[in-house]
């Protein structure tokens, strides 16, 4: 195995408050890689700084041997980088079809050509239509997206961050707020799409995330303090005492 | 089939090309002539500013430069073409050529203005319009100030005795360029750029993570829309042989925000409907009142207020229920009848009261007599302000009558058109 | 621009020392300044709060100095300098509750549409009440006379009377930000305008008085500028951009940089016109010659004609390089 994306002593500040304080850490080729912690530890700040929506004070960031420390997003993106939203963010007037084609048109070579109909391209076409199958949306396709119910939005969120095809994907709270059939299906979801991928996922839900993760990081008030199996997770005091407490499973 | 799918039918672009040319046939007078060419214009003009205002969700209080500075380049080219300082090119060609320097202008001023939206590219484009205007008294000569500069657009080879001397002419021209250019923007609204342009504007933050840089898209769009619009202003130039300060300033950049606004910013036919009507109205309505931006003001307002999707955006309205059944739409007839009057008696008593404070304020003759729908009268006279001010109370007791009955048919119609789609 | 240009108007007669130039000019500058201060204060408050840029904010400067004229005809200037603004402030605060409120829901981009159409709209109106002309909004016949004279110019007891005003008004405005409870909750709303809500406050009625309250500002303004500056329906249109180029260089929330842009543009526009440098001898250090038609164009350039470009290319600059202003707390 190899390092896909690696962090290396990343440090941002918001003024005078420090929200992350010196992470390490390593992510492999192909593993799912879960990151949990309390709230306020950090794990969105971690990735808007991955994703290069925020400025890193001090650090590290490498996407294979690129260097991505303070990158745009865009260039991020195109690297092959990728990442969802924990508020769901997607194109709320345009139909499901249309957001996810525009996560399909930069990786299919579009660029910001406006001599060639969009529809006149039969691989864009392709491409959306399988992705519109893996989100399992294809008979929702001419509906607004600010019109579909709320776990089918997230669904259609993460058909936008692997539209473009990026084999290292973010997901923020893939499942927050959705019921437990909704969860299992977009667990099913998460692990059909993760193939051949490499995941980064933040979660609350403990039971998706023991489920899903090969590793687990645990980040608390901006430090990593264990990033190991699951199994030794769940076994390490450190863990309990700082974030999970008694009523652990 | 469905409005939205409306353009891409062949069909209506066709009706569309037959329209502008049998236009000089039952309006051959110079004066309709004039105003035809007048709207191909103003479409062209609304249709490029929405690409940033609709496609692109950029507002811009000074667009009017790329449109006016366009006309100066047109008017000196003519005038250099006539002097040989020029090398010849095809007068029927030049909108090209005036689009081709309000592109670079735009790719210039774009670099700059794009890399933010919202209110900081607003004020951005109103610094670059109010030095553009005042550079217009400054440079005296290549504007020359006040006055402006003339033309004449009767200069080099005459292929197939066309010598754009004649209004017909001049009119076609424009035509011709108002459809391509309408075609062409269409076009690029179903293209990739058309596509991320409207990402872009509904969710920038999400538009880079699908790796678009988002400032280039709005530089892109901006360019574009530059270009169109300086067509727009060659053509002016061309169809008056006259261009003045008027044609960059403010005035000018507001005007056309109004048309394509009250047209309606999010779809394509909205600005073309805009600009036809706005056209219309004012070389109609100047005639008979002096109040008429008055009026204009009061209707961008309340579609400002109300009916944000403008006056397309009432129409498409119904799409949902002219989908589901068309005879659904027949039960909206009344209603809409009843309010429609009710609005329009109330503005009889209105527009009657502000016609008389009006001329009373700037009668410079001291007579107080005017001309009020048809009746002299006599401002001093309490009459009319009384009888206005009736008619005007009715029309508003009728409107808070019969508003209430519109909306409650138009719910119930598109609970039944929703129920009928569930079935 | 009509309103330094009219304010320096007294300097065009020959025989003028440059010290008297320079005294003259920074008096009127900074009248004018202080007069944009009356526009630009209640502008900031507004924008930073709401996040409304008011197009129309000097309409309601417009509209000021017309109701004066109509209360000073009626029952003296004194009554006006209070009644005016005041009537202003109440149509400011119907508007923003009958009007933007219903817009706010669209984004900021309605709300600046919503004040461009109500900036047309009461120019309009203006026309329809008042004419198309001028009306004769004179200095109040109590203060027309020289209070004093200095380095050989002479300075008007109204003008001093207008300094001294605004001088008032801003020390008020100051102790009312910084020593009311009232004033610490507008700052709070300035600095973290999403805050204010979580403290418990009626946001929406915040957002009406302030509105009203700046266009009551900027009513004081047209009552003390209008009989200077001339009463017209085009008042409002050459006065407010004006006023926007003020504070974007003020900055968003900062009522100081807003003091001091406005008596920075005052001074600065004040000055281009009344020295009116030549620009030809500069234009002449890389050869440009009046030989040809825009080289000529560009050898009679002065300060003075320029002066009308240089606010709009500040604020352009200022946008592109630092967008929070100079003393702003965060980007506009």
């Amino acid at each position: 195995m190899s390092a896909v994306l690696e962090l290396e002593h990343l440090r941002k500040n918001f003024g005078a408050t420090e929200i992350i304080r010196g992470v390490d850490l390593t992510i492999q080729a192909g593993e799912r890689h879960a990151i949990i912690g309390p709230n306020g530890a950090g794990k969105s700040t971690l990735y808007n700084l991955i994703s290069g929506l925020h400025e890193v004070t001090s650090g590290k960031i490498r996407l294979r041997n690129h260097d991505i420390t303070n990158r745009r997003p865009f260039e991020i993106n195109r690297l092959g980088l990728s990442r969802s939203f924990q508020v769901t963010n997607i194109f709320p007037r345009m139909s499901v079809f249309e957001n996810v084609r525009c996560g399909v048109l930069w990786s299919m070579g579009c660029k910001y050509s406006f001599w060639r109909r969009v529809n006149g391209n039969v691989e864009v076409q392709q491409r959306t239509e399988e992705i519109l199958e893996s989100i399992h949306l294809a008979d929702k396709r001419h509906i607004p997206a600010s019109l579909l119910p709320y776990a089918d939005q997230r669904a259609l969120e993460i058909g936008i961050t692997i539209a473009g095809g990026a084999d290292v994907v973010l997901l923020d709270e893939p499942t927050a707020g959705m019921s437990h059939t909704e969860t299992a299906r977009v667990v099913a979801l998460i692990r059909e799409i993760s193939q051949h991928k490499t995941l980064v996922v933040v979660e609350h839900d403990m039971s998706v995330v023991f489920d899903l993760a090969d590793r687990i990081s645990v980040l608390v008030y901006g430090e990593i303090i264990a990033s190991d199996t699951p199994d030794n997770i769940r076994g390490n005091r450190a863990v309990r005492e700082a974030y999970l407490g008694t009523d652990f499973v | 089939m469905s409005m939205k799918g409306l353009l891409n039918n062949y069909g209506v672009w066709m009706v569309a090309a037959l329209i502008i040319l049998l236009v000089p046939i039952p309006f051959g007078s110079g004066f309709a002539l004039s105003i035809a060419s007048q709207m191909t214009i103003a479409i062209v003009f609304a249709l490029a500013y929405n690409m940033l205002l609709g496609q692109g969700g950029m507002l811009s209080f000074g667009h009017a430069i790329f449109f006016g500075l366009a006309g100066y380049f047109t008017i000196h080219y003519l005038n250099w073409m006539g002097q040989g300082v020029v090398s010849y090119f095809p007068v029927s060609l030049l909108p090209l050529l005036g689009g081709l320097v309000s592109m670079v202008l735009g790719v210039l001023i774009g670099l700059v203005s794009t890399r933010r939206a919202g209110t900081t590219f607003a004020m951005i484009s109103l610094g670059f319009g109010e030095m553009v205007t005042a550079l217009t008294l400054i440079i005296v000569s290549f504007f020359n100030g006040e006055e402006g500069i003339q033309g004449d657009r009767w200069v080099g080879p005459e292929p197939l005795g066309i010598t754009f001397g004649s209004d017909v002419q001049v009119y076609y021209l424009a035509g011709a360029w108002c459809f391509a250019a309408a075609v062409a923007m269409y076009a690029i609204t179903r293209t990739p750029f058309g596509r991320m342009c409207n990402a872009v504007r509904d969710n920038p933050e999400r538009a880079q993570f699908v790796g678009y840089n988002t400032q280039r898209v709005r530089w892109l769009a901006f360019t574009l829309s530059a270009f169109f619009s300086g067509i727009a202003g060659t053509l002016h130039a061309l169809v008056f042989e006259h261009v003045g300060f008027e044609t960059v300033d403010i005035a000018r950049s507001g005007f056309v925000l109004f048309m394509v606004y009250i047209g309606g910013t999010g779809t394509f036919l909205g600005p073309v409907l805009g600009a036809v009507l706005i056209t219309w109205l004012t070389s109609i309505l100047s005639n008979f009142t002096e109040a008429w931006y008055l009026y204009f003001g009061i209707i961008f307002v309340t579609i400002v207020m109300y009916a944000p999707g403008g006056l397309a955006g009432l129409i498409f309205m119904h799409e949902p229920i002219w989908l589901t059944d068309p005879r659904l739409l027949r039960r909206l007839l009344w209603p809409y009848a009843l309010g429609l009057a009710s609005v329009l008696v109330a503005l009889v008593g209105i527009i009657g009261e502000m016609e008389m404070i009006y001329h009373l304020s700037n009668d410079i003759t001291g007579e107080f007599v005017m001309n009020l729908y048809g009746f002299d009268i006599s401002l001093r006279n309490t009459v009319p302000w009384v009888i206005c001010a009736i008619i005007g109370a009715i029309g508003l007791a009728l409107c808070r009558k019969s508003f209430p009955l519109v909306a409650q048919h138009w719910h119930q119609v598109m609970h039944e058109a929703r129920e009928r789609v569930l079935q | 621009m009509a309103g330094c240009v009219g304010l320096s108007a007294a300097l065009c007669q020959e025989g003028v020392s440059v010290v008297q130039v320079l005294l003259f000019s920074l008096f009127n500058g900074l009248l004018y300044g202080m007069l944009l201060f009356m526009l630009s204060s209640g502008l900031t408050l507004i924008f930073s709060m709401m996040g409304v840029l008011n197009f129309a904010h000097a309409s309601f400067f417009m509209l000021g100095a017309y109701f004066a004229y109509e209360i000073s005809r009626l029952i003296g200037f004194w009554p006006a300098l209070f009644f005016a603004p005041l009537g202003a402030a109440v149509i400011g605060a119907v508007i923003e509750r009958y009007g933007l409120r219903t817009v706010h829901k669209f984004g900021h981009v309605a709300e600046l549409l919503f004040t461009f159409g109500l900036a047309f709209v009461i120019e309009e109106l203006v026309q329809m009440i008042w004419g198309k002309t001028n009306k004769p909004y004179l200095i109040p016949s109590s203060m027309d006379f020289t209070l004093f004279t200095w380095q050989g110019l002479d300075y008007s007891a109204y003008r001093v009377f207008m300094l001294l005003t605004s001088v008032g008004i801003f020390v008020a405005l100051y102790w009312l930000l910084t020593r009311t409870r009232v004033g610490l909750i507008i700052q709070a709303a300035l600095s973290h305008p999403q805050m204010v809500g979580a403290l418990g406050h009626n946001v929406p009625r915040i957002f009406m008085y302030t509105f009203g309250f700046g266009c009551g500002l900027a009513a004081i303004g047209g009552v003390l500028g209008g009989n200077v500056l001339g009463t017209e329906p085009a008042m409002a249109i050459q006065l407010g951009p004006i006023v926007f180029v003020v504070i974007v260089i003020g900055g968003l929330g900062s009522l100081g940089g807003a003091l001091i842009a406005s008596i920075f543009i005052g001074i600065l526009t004040n000055a281009a016109v009344s020295y009116d440098v030549p620009f030809g001898p500069f234009f002449a250090l890389f050869g440009v010659s009046s030989a040809t038609d825009i080289g000529n164009d560009l050898v009679r350039m002065t300060s003075g004609s320029v002066s009308s470009v240089l606010p709009y290319l500040i604020m352009v600059l200022m946008l592109i390089l630092r967008p929070r202003g100079l003393f702003g707390n965060r980007d506009v």
